[in-house]
């Protein structure tokens, strides 16, 4: 492996402490943004290095940053570490063990949009997490580096952590921002979006945690440098959580653009002890399933060639199905979790995910099955689709018929 | 007279000056923490006095604690949520969870003879990777247990169950 880019804590050890992490360059990037560049250059270099949003959606950070009117004031910045898409543990290793380079990140984003306040939102069960995190603010209070009139700049900047406590829909931005305002974690009506009105109804931009670390390196090595890294259309490099039937399930950083078979195979090991690679779901529970064969295996995982493939890049986490694996089985679990993340706000959602885990239930106990139950579950999976309030409601019904269209033998009846 | 804000002082008045001076709302949430610290639930009367601190009707702070499933207004005193979700599944976390139920001799979700503990089922906590694995929420804390035996995790509720019986709060 060449030199980390997001995971250096692998190769510098003692990276969460700031002496060390500014041996290693750390705060470079944030110095030399906030003495040499304006807000304005900042964000072109962002723009010009091609990066994607890393929570999900792959939208393209500086594009994002550039929607915020700059007649409306104060804007905020918000770090999405709510990470809680089955299968996705990639902020987790980032938050732990290189927690000062995802703050440098942060950091350098609030400067880009000239925010003084801040906030990171970790789900509540990031507990210790949230604790180190305090503590390194509280470093970086003492150091100068956060603060009023940072560098002797005149910049002002205070970052806030608000841990969340245990809703999968608090990681959607705009339930997210309820739950810093103190109310239900529930999904906003867009337009208005963010950008315009987002946090206390000011210009707001909400980041995954993964996003804001790619920035220190960035602006460090210049938008050149990160182009050189991944593909074209999707520039730079990724983590993939590898989790499943495979042998060295983890994390694991490449540039995007290298294939499942590099992934699954050569890192992971492959498929377990007399086992065959069935399906992948690249984005979690919420993705589209994939059926191996050679053509999905030799795919380049980046957000374009996965989505030809009709399914999802999404945040990159890798779940590998085997031959052992019963895809109803499969489908009770992806829909229960839904059904109990569903926040309850539309009707779609609430009742299709409810009606849905009650097919995949008699689907999987034994005897219980009824005579058109898959066809029913086809019906209402493909009835929520396009008309639920936010994307979660679409994300319970992925699998759903993905499994269905690829693997039909599997639900045939007996 | 708010208990609350007598027992914590500094720390609610930190929790307040955390966010924007009319936002006091965006205090809850840490305040609800801080009232489920000492006894691991949130009683009606910590509802109101949060109320009062954040300017929220005591009925909205219910809706809060209701919402949210690390809140919690009855209950032992620590919790084991084990994830049975899909990844972790793939990895025998079902298997595991049902003999780590039969090796203490509870169900899931039933509280222990003793009322120190229950074991729970929870959705993904992001250690897919060390399958099985749980979370202990109880003290104020939640702590990570990670590539877990049922003779380790046994273990763990052994010692949990002797703090509680000792009733020492760390
Ligand atoms: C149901 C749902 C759950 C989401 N969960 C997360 C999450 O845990 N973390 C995250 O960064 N983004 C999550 N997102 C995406 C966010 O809404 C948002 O697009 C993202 O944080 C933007 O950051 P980015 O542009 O840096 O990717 C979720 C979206 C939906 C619809
Ligand atoms: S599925 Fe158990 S931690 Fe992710």
């Amino acid at each position: 492996m060449s030199e980390y880019v997001l995971l250096r804590h692998r190769q510098i050890p003692n990276l969460n402490r700031l002496e060390v992490y500014q041996a290693n360059g750390g705060f470079g990037a944030f110095r030399k943004v906030l003495t040499e560049m304006q807000p304005a250059d900042v964000l072109n270099e962002v723009k010009t290095s091609g990066l994607r949003g890393r929570g999900g959606a792959g939208f393209p950070t500086g594009m994002k940053w550039s929607f915020l009117p700059n007649t409306l004031w104060p804007h905020y910045v918000v770090a999405n570490g709510d990470e809680s898409e089955p299968g996705t543990f990639k902020d987790r290793e980032i938050l732990e063990n290189n927690p000062f380079q995802f703050l440098e990140g942060l950091m350098i984003a609030s400067y880009a949009v000239q925010a003084n306040l801040s906030f990171v939102y970790l789900r509540g069960e990031f507990w210790q997490i949230g604790k180190q995190l305090e503590r390194c603010i509280a470093t970086l209070e003492r150091a100068g580096l956060l603060g009023e009139n940072i560098l002797g700049t005149g910049y002002s900047l205070r970052l806030v952590v608000h841990m969340g406590a245990g809703a999968y829909i608090c990681g959607e931005e705009t339930a997210l921002l309820e739950s810093i305002e103190g109310k239900l974690g529930q999904p906003r009506l867009r337009p208005p979006f963010p950008a315009v009105a987002g946090l206390y109804n000011r210009p707001t931009v909400i980041n995954n945690v993964e996003t804001l670390t790619n920035l220190p390196p960035i602006l460090a090595n210049g938008a050149g440098w990160y182009r050189s890294l991944g593909t074209e259309k999707s520039p730079g490099v990724k983590i993939f959580s590898l989790s499943g039937c495979v042998r060295r399930p983890g994390n694991y950083e490449l540039p995007l653009g290298s294939t499942f078979r590099h992934l699954i195979e050569e890192l992971g090991g492959g498929a377990l002890e007399g086992r065959r690679l069935k399906a992948i779901m690249p984005a979690g529970a919420s993705s589209s399933l994939l059926r191996v064969d050679d053509r999905v295996l030799d795919t380049p995982m980046d957000y374009e060639s996965v989505a030809a493939l009709g399914s999802q890049l999404g945040s990159a986490s890798v779940i590998v199905l085997d031959d052992s694996v019963d895809l109803k089985w499969l489908l009770n679990k992806t829909v229960h979790f839904f059904k109990h993340e569903s926040c309850g706000k539309c009707t779609p959602c609430r009742e299709g995910t409810y009606w849905m885990s009650h097919l995949t239930e008699r689907l999987v106990l034994p005897g219980k099955a009824q005579a058109g139950d898959a066809e029913l579950l086809l019906a209402v999976a493909r009835q929520m689709q396009g008309k639920c309030l936010c994307a979660l409601g679409e994300f319970s019904t992925m699998a759903v018929t993905t499994a269905m269209q690829l693997f039909p033998e599997e639900f045939a009846e007996r | 007279m708010n208990a609350l804000l007598e027992r914590y002082p500094d720390e609610v008045k930190a929790i307040l000056a955390r966010y924007p001076q009319e936002q006091k709302r965006s205090a809850v949430m840490p305040l609800l923490y801080l009232a489920q610290r000492e006894r691991g639930v949130i009683t009606v009367k910590d509802m109101a006095e949060i109320g009062e601190l954040t300017g929220m009707e005591i009925t909205e702070v219910g809706s809060i604690v209701g919402f949210y499933t690390l809140y919690h207004d009855s209950g032992p005193r620590f919790r084991v949520q084990v994830c049975t979700d899909l990844p972790c599944a793939l990895r025998g976390a079902d298997e595991f969870l049902k003999r780590l139920c039969e090796n203490i001799g509870v169900r899931v979700g039933e509280p222990t003879a003793d009322g120190s503990l229950v074991i729970e089922e929870v959705t993904c906590l992001a250690g897919c990777h060390h399958a099985p694995m749980f979370q202990v929420q109880g003290d104020g804390e939640i702590t990570y247990h990670e590539d877990q035996t049922v003779e380790s995790a046994t273990e763990t509720i052994a010692e949990l169950r002797r703090r509680a019986a000792g009733g020492q709060h760390e």
